[in-house]
């Protein structure tokens, strides 16, 4: 009853969007987590009796579709340290899907500052990317 | 040891973080980061990626209920992940070029700066006129109350919060955490945002935040599957079974508790940074 008494009072285009952002968050850590978890299963059934040591810091210094290559290829193999790694990636694309989704909220509620503040998150995000490995 | 007996006392010691991280207000990361370096040898970098990651997982999947409550204010974290993105990035940057010994140490003064704000007497002092900026930008909002009543406020000194939320950016991005505690200071002492809006909207940024960030590490390697599924796993559930606690217990006494135990932890950090162990 106060939950409807609530939803009044704002517009029901938000509220919407409210939910589906809810949802999306919700279920982009459960669905990220169990694939993360899955992978975890099978590292260990391969790896469980390695030793390894997480002492000495290895850098890396590949560009982020490198890593996708590399991912998406030892995740079909089955190999089980790169389906973790999938499950990373998913729990790391669901703020950016979420930013997407508020772009899209904006664009049809016609609030164009806030399409332009939304693009500028954005293109941060993906300058981002260009700054990993031009260092 | 082997790779099974680290996952497993692993998974302990993460669920103990998130525990510890969600009755204490710290956040999970923040623990995570001395429990992998100090007592399990594990170098600060890869500690960093996973906290980072455990601070995404913990950040939404608590931000989807407050977010469908309508009690966080989504323009206002929206505006403010301009700071924090660009912040975050800088900070990613900085953490790759950083000695080891610098992050040990800045880490363990941020760790006894957040212990000690948990314990500040917080005041609550809502502001119903809004700046004209923060009208121009839309910032002043409402939320609805447990008794169904619907709360407006305004808000101020757009300018302050927006450069403090570029610190704690900064801070997230060069230590893997939150920074919770940062963000707090710029939204409820600066922003005047009321203290239920404020943390919601905090949790609900987080993950962007740590996104601008974690591209970096991934490029750079501070991702490492084996230590990021335990850890993450660990929190999660960790932070899940802080909250229930957090229901049923007064967290005051706790929080004097933990204070201490994250003051010993910082000091051990800050020590064996300048020793140059970690």
């Amino acid at each position: 009853m106060e939950k409807s008494k609530i939803m009044q009072h704002e517009k029901f285009g938000e509220k919407d969007f409210q939910t589906i952002i809810g949802n999306l968050l919700r279920y982009g850590v459960w669905i990220s987590l169990s694939v993360a978890f899955l992978g975890g299963i099978v590292y260990l059934i391969h790896n469980g009796s390695h030793i390894e040591d997480y002492s000495v810091f290895k850098e890396n210094d590949r560009n982020i579709f490198e890593v996708i290559t590399a991912v998406y290829n030892g995740a079909i193999q089955g190999n089980g340290s790169y389906l973790i790694f999938v499950g990373i990636i998913l729990l790391f694309l669901t703020p950016v899907l979420r930013v997407l989704l508020s772009l899209f909220s904006f664009i049809l509620e016609k609030d164009y500052l806030y399409v332009g503040i939304t693009l500028i998150v954005i293109a941060i995000i993906i300058t981002s990317i260009s700054f990993g490995f031009s260092h | 040891m082997t790779v099974l007996t680290f996952t497993l006392i692993m998974i302990l010691g993460a669920f103990l973080a998130g525990f510890i991280g969600s009755l204490s207000g710290l956040g999970g990361g923040i623990i995570i980061i001395p429990l992998l370096t100090i007592i399990l040898g594990v170098d600060i970098h890869y500690a960093i990626g996973a906290a980072l990651v455990s601070v995404i997982a913990t950040s939404s999947g608590s931000a989807a209920a407050y977010v469908r409550e309508g009690i966080t204010n989504m323009r206002l974290g929206i505006f403010l992940e301009i700071a924090t993105t660009i912040g975050a990035v800088c900070g990613a940057l900085l953490s790759t070029i950083a000695p080891t010994s610098f992050i040990a140490v800045l880490f363990g003064l941020t760790l006894i700066f957040s212990a000690v704000n948990s314990l500040r007497k917080k005041e609550e002092h809502i502001v119903l006129e809004s700046s004209p900026l923060a009208k121009k930008l839309k910032l002043e909002g409402t939320y609805p109350t447990h008794d169904g009543q619907i709360v407006s406020y305004g808000t101020k000194n757009v300018i302050g919060g927006f450069s403090m939320m570029g610190i704690a950016g900064m801070m997230s991005g060069l230590l893997g955490i939150g920074s919770g505690a940062f963000k707090v200071i710029a939204m409820d002492n600066i922003m005047r945002i009321p203290f239920k809006v404020s943390t919601t909207t905090s949790n609900f940024m987080m993950g962007v935040t740590a996104m601008a960030s974690s591209v970096i590490y991934i490029q750079k390697g501070y991702i490492e599957p084996g230590i990021c599924m335990p850890v993450v796993i660990g929190v999660l559930f960790g932070a899940m079974a802080g909250a229930k606690v957090l229901v049923k217990t007064n967290p005051k006494k706790l929080r004097v508790f933990f204070a201490c135990l994250i003051f010993v932890l910082a000091v051990n950090m800050i020590y064996n940074g300048l020793n140059g162990k970690i």
